[in-house]
């Protein structure tokens, strides 16, 4: 379990004291049958008196409130290093995946980040508890029970230790046994919810093709595997309770018949002592099949917690590939040059090249379109300008330097991107324009305006009531599609960037304002290195050059007319649409 | 000792529903069922759910009790065993009557445990080919139901019905019923046979061992507030944690990291600080109820060594009122315990019948008539429909479809292009009119087989998890691997799967990085490969490039030809040499004929037309 390394000395320090009051606990509870044995002997004294009853009496509610106090104690620590414990991980994880670039997040996707950060960290929460509060305890009350029996008789201490051992042996193995199976279990019950989660998803195609049986056969063969499974482990389980009663029980009676044959044998002073310490033996058995319990409620969750921790130190232990250098500013006078140098790049994983041998230079200043079919590498081009992958081969260079010299923040406050969906943040819009950092620029609500109305998007902030202070949902989920994509296009307005990069943002606008939101572009950011990534060839027909890409290769740049002319691929873009 | 496990809960993607789970283990001492009637219904049809096995489950019940009734004569004995060697003190032992007791002693354990696990065998399986059936039927169910049914459900209800509440189901069955019954029995068992013993003491220790119960009721009752608290600070984290991971390419392109960072860290220690305290709250139970049954004992020893001095009562008492004591607070215990097991059985029955209840599809199995030698006529005769009564969408739609022709329909969001399919597929039936193909009334033929008569490409691309052949072939038999290859490379497929690592075996999952258009073209080699005689295309290729699209159309063509075809478009450029283009808006033709036609009739059409395709001045 290497996520103990993560916690503190000051978890430590608690968990030290954890240990403590669990001792004090056992000891408190080990005074219990002391006093119960005292009372048997009074009990069978002739001539006792009712006060020195009374007063062992009080003396065991002293003790049980003892260790009650001492449990709440130890309930508080735990609860608090456990809890601090998934705050830390939680705040790692964030912060590594924080610096993550897009080649991690293809690696782990980010459905599975979150998991990690939020479910696995639960798991781990709570079975950090269950471990300070049980598994702790687990040898302190085996030592303690044992140690109780044993100042009461060899004879006694032997039946128990044979009679203990022997459920003990018996729990020990149908967990061990059901263990794997559980991680089984897991895995199909994962598949059961994708099935019905596919047959939900796929309703009209399952029914358009008279599909029904195929699924049906798929799911059926799951829920069987997953009944066997399930009904197997149950019945293994269902051994421990039977076996713990007749462990106990069994203990019991065999203290009694010993005691009964150390009594015949002996001098009723001596067989007084032994009666009474019979009589509360149960006492001691009782701290032995706590630990017992405690065993069999946190050894089936191991293998889960295992599984989540994994998964968690995966993620703590990945290196991000992608670290920025030490450069701060571009070359001076090439300032938003952008360079690809036989650039060749493959997806993790992938067989076969995303783009392959492509260069080419668009100066300072320029709109630079690039053009091509789905698949064709548009959009891993931009990918590698904004770094979130490095080129496999040959280099990318910005502002006449290779982009990995850049210090990371100092590299981006160079750009302003605008991805193909819009993605927003939970705050208000003007949050939203002015959102991250971008070294130069303090918040100014000229700026945001200017920024808005590049792209077009004055008009409908100011219908909405708080205007520039509207809220916000996750994910912007209050605004709809156009919006979110001009609000993310005035974000990017906002930074003052020396290059822009628009990766087919234009598309989810209506033809009328994607020609609006163009022409103020146009306008405003003179000077400027434009890259636009687009599918209508109207959007890009007046760019200053044409690249264009078909799988993964450069096959044609220049103007809208030269293409026209000379690029074939260009040509059947331009046929197909117009 | 009680030691009866619990499976691990199923996860559950949500990490709020499964704090859930540990709330729940607090909500115990809760709320009763608020619908008594609802509650009989259920029961009822849970009863008839378990007929089958109802002479297993009296078996496991009689076991249950048996072993009950066992277990409450054990503290008698017990109790003789003890007077016996009391008496053996100062007297001679009775070493036969300590044995012959033993004996039987140790024979009662035996079968107690016995017993106890013949029950738990019987009712595992049993709970869990019950569990096996529901999931069965609700899946089958998926398949029956109409698909408005869809519309009003969200699809991690249905989910989490099928998973999480039979697995409910399920559990609570196998543990409760039996356990009721057997702590129902042991709890008054327990409580006759310590007042019949001595009545005096019974009352004290009842006193001092449900005190404590009382307490950690109360206890629970105000942790709920802290287990709230727990899961709002948990659903902040969850959403935070969900966007920033989602938009993390705009995070680390605008340098938004360490602003993300500054929300999370408070939002982490709200977290904190609320996790602590619930955990805390909930972890005074045990200890509390520990505590009572210490306070019971101490009851029993002290108020008995009383009344032995007073000569009232035999040692054995003492002991037998330790063995009474315990089994009446497991009783009580497990009774609490078993209620809210009990409500959240009912809750998730109710749910899984809900959907088990709803309405299906009209039954079919009297509708002989087919389709032989499709010739592709279809006609539609005033259709009127909408997807709620009040709120019609197509108003009086009529059209007739010559065999052959290639039928396209455009218009605006909402004009109801969809809709048509649907009712041409018979997803939906409309409320008025009749849809017919060569003649016959759609209504008059099955659904399945209306539909194998068309090939159909839906707007939403729809894969599941399996290889790239297997979702390709999809339902349909006796497909060779050559034409799953020809289909593929005539739509330029091809390429792009032989570049995956696995080629045409390569597993599609979430992990598998598809583009919307890529998954596309997948969903229209599916369809292409069915080959049926009709075709419907909604918007099939609205995710690819133009110049994609030029390919798959001449693939179509090819497909097309001769064959009634009904195309959905959007980009106009896809229908231009359709036989008949439809220009639908509100669910009304408004204007039709080909391309051409419309063009020089300056109308809808064109303006549609022209603002898709007016090119910069």
């Amino acid at each position: 379990m290497k996520i103990i390394k993560y916690l503190h000395p000051k978890e430590w320090i608690q968990i030290l004291l954890i240990l403590i009051f669990a001792i004090t606990q056992v000891r408190f509870d080990l005074l219990i049958p002391n006093q119960m044995r005292h009372i048997t002997m009074l009990a069978e004294t002739p001539g006792s008196q009712l006060s020195e009853i009374i007063l062992s009496g009080g003396l065991m509610l002293l003790f049980a409130l003892g260790s009650l106090a001492c449990v709440v104690i130890v309930s508080f620590f735990a609860s608090r290093v456990s809890a601090a414990l998934s705050m830390r991980l939680r705040d790692m994880l964030f912060s590594k995946v924080g610096a993550f670039s897009m080649e991690e997040f293809s690696h782990f996707s980010s459905s599975s980040l979150i998991a990690r950060s939020t479910n696995d960290i639960t798991q781990i929460q709570q079975f950090t508890v269950m471990a300070l509060q049980m598994l702790l305890k687990v040898p302190i009350l085996t030592i303690g029970g044992i140690l109780g029996i044993a100042g009461n008789g060899v004879s006694w201490t032997v039946a128990t230790l044979i009679g203990f051992g022997f459920v003990l042996a018996v729990v020990v193995c149908a967990i061990t046994a059901t263990i794997p199976q559980f991680s089984k279990m897991q895995n199909l019950v994962d598949k059961l919810n994708l099935l019905v989660k596919e047959s939900l998803t796929g309703r009209t195609v399952i029914r358009a093709f008279n599909a029904k049986k195929y699924h049906e056969k798929k799911f059926e063969e799951t829920n069987e595997g997953f009944t066997n499974t399930d009904q197997r482990t149950g019945r293994t389980m269902a051994i421990m309770s039977p076996v713990m009663s007749l462990g106990t029980n069994g203990i019991i009676l065999a203290i009694y018949i010993i005691g009964a044959f150390i009594i015949i044998s002996a001098e009723p002073a001596q067989a007084l002592v032994t009666f009474s310490s019979m009589v509360v033996m149960t006492f001691y058995l009782a701290l032995l099949f706590t630990a017992l319990k405690f065993i069999t409620k946190v050894l089936p969750r191991i293998p889960r917690v295992a599984v989540s921790a994994k998964r968690i130190l995966e993620v703590l232990e990945t290196m991000p590939v992608i670290t920025g250098g030490t450069r701060i500013e571009a070359k001076p006078g090439c300032n938003g040059e952008i360079t690809f140098k036989n650039v060749g790049f493959k997806y993790p994983g992938a067989s076969a090249n995303a783009l392959e041998d492509v260069s080419f230079t668009i100066k300072p200043g320029e709109t630079t379109a690039i053009i091509g079919s789905t698949g064709s590498g548009k959009t891993t081009l931009v990918h590698l300008v904004m770094r979130f992958f490095d080129a496999v081969e040959g280099e990318v260079r910005l502002g006449g330097v290779n982009i990995k010299e850049y210090e990371l923040n100092a590299l981006y406050n160079l750009i302003g991107y605008v991805p193909q969906s819009a993605t927003l943040f939970k705050g208000t819009v003007s949050s939203n324009i002015t959102y991250g950092e971008n070294g130069t620029n303090a918040y100014s609500k000229a700026s945001i305006n200017h920024a808005l109305q590049i792209a077009q998007a004055t008009e409908f902030v100011s219908t909405l009531e708080d205007g520039m202070n509207a809220p916000m949902s996750q994910r912007g989920a209050n605004f709809s599609g156009g919006q979110k994509q001009r609000l993310s296009i005035a974000r990017a307005m906002y930074r003052n960037p020396e290059i822009l990069i628009f990766d087919d943002s234009f598309s989810a606008l209506d033809y009328k304002t994607d020609r609006e939101v163009r022409d103020a572009i146009k306008r405003s950011a003179v000077g400027v290195t434009k890259l636009i990534v687009a599918q209508r060839i109207g959007t890009i027909m007046d760019a200053d050059n044409i690249i264009v890409l078909d799988e993964g290769r450069l096959v044609g740049s220049g103007t809208h007319g030269a293409l026209l002319e000379s690029c074939q691929i260009y040509q059947e873009i331009a046929a197909s649409q117009l | 000792m009680d030691g009866h496990q619990k499976k691990p809960e199923s996860t559950t993607d949500n990490s709020a529903r499964r704090l859930q789970g540990t709330a729940m283990g607090v909500n115990h001492f809760g709320n009763v069922a608020e619908d008594v009637d609802s509650y009989g219904q259920t029961w009822k049809k849970l009863t008839v759910l378990c007929k089958k096995f109802l002479p297993s489950i009296a078996l496991a019940l009689l076991c249950a009790i048996v072993g009950t009734f066992l277990q409450l004569t054990v503290p008698g004995r017990l109790r003789e065993m003890i007077d016996i060697m009391q008496l053996g003190i100062t007297e001679t032992l009775d070493i036969h009557s300590i044995i012959h007791l033993g004996i039987i002693l140790a024979a009662t354990f035996v079968i107690i445990a016995a017993l106890n696990y013949l029950q738990s065998y019987i009712m595992v399986g049993v709970t869990a080919k019950i569990s096996k059936k529901l999931r069965t039927d609700i899946s089958r169910k998926i398949n029956k139901l109409p698909l408005g049914y869809f519309n009003r459900v969200s699809m991690g209800d249905i989910i989490s019905r099928v998973t999480n509440d039979v697995d409910t189901i399920g559990q609570t069955l196998n543990q409760n019923i039996s356990m009721l019954l057997s702590s129902s029995v042991l709890f008054i068992g327990s409580l006759i046979m310590m007042l019949w013993t001595h009545w005096l003491m019974a009352l004290i220790a009842i006193i001092a061992s449900s005190i404590c119960f009382f307490i950690s009721k109360a206890v629970l009752k105000r942790s709920k507030k802290f287990f709230k608290a727990q899961q709002s600070e948990l659903g902040s984290i969850v959403g935070h944690i969900d966007e920033i991971y989602s938009g993390h390419s705009i995070v680390r392109a605008y340098n938004g990291i360490d602003i993300a960072k500054k929300s999370f860290i408070t939002l982490n220690k709200n977290l904190y600080n609320a996790a602590w305290r619930a955990q805390f709250v909930s972890g005074f139970i045990t200890p509390l109820m520990s505590f009572s049954g210490s306070l019971a004992y101490v009851a029993v020893f002290v108020m008995g060594a009383a009344l032995i001095i007073r000569n009232e009562i035999s040692f054995g008492v003492i002991v037998a009122f330790i063995f009474y004591v315990n089994q009446f607070t497991q009783g009580l215990t497990h009774i609490t315990e078993t209620m809210p097991g009990l409500q959240s059985t009912t809750a998730a029955s109710e749910r899984v019948f809900q959907i088990l209840d709803e309405e299906e599809l009209s039954d079919e199995t009297d509708k002989t008539q087919k389709l032989l030698d499709i010739k592709g006529n279809v006609t539609f005769e005033n259709i009127k429909f909408g997807y709620e009564k009040e709120k019609p969408i197509v108003h009086d739609f009529s059209v007739s479809v010559k065999s052959g022709q290639k039928v396209a329909i455009v218009g605006p969001t909402g004009a109801g292009k969809t809709t048509l399919v649907n009712l041409l597929m018979r997803f939906y039936e409309p409320e008025h009119g009749t849809i017919s193909i060569d003649g016959i009334p759609i209504m008059n033929i099955t659904r399945a087989h209306l539909h194998a008569q068309f090939s159909m490409v839906l707007q939403d691309t729809w894969l599941f998890e399996g290889t790239v052949r297997e979702n390709i072939a999809y339902n349909k038999k006796d497909v060779t691997d050559e034409d799953i290859v020809a289909v593929s490379t005539s739509i330029g497929l091809h390429h792009f799967i032989t570049a995956l690592h696995n080629g045409y075996d390569t597993i599609l999952d979430y992990k598998t990085n598809l583009s919307e258009g890529q998954k596309q073209l997948i969903a229209i080699a599916r369809a292409m490969l069915q080959n049926a005689p009709m075709l419907i295309l909604d918007e099939a290729t609205s995710s690819v490039d133009t110049r994609t699209e030029a390919l798959v159309q001449s693939a179509m063509e090819k497909l097309m030809s001769k064959k009634t075809s009904f195309i959905i478009a959007h980009r106009l450029s896809t229908i231009k040499n359709a036989d008949l283009i439809l220009v639908l808006k509100d669910g009304d033709i408004i204007e039709s004929g080909t391309h051409h036609a419309l063009l020089s009739q300056n109308g809808f059409y064109a303006e549609l037309f022209h603002s898709q395709y007016s090119l910069p001045a």
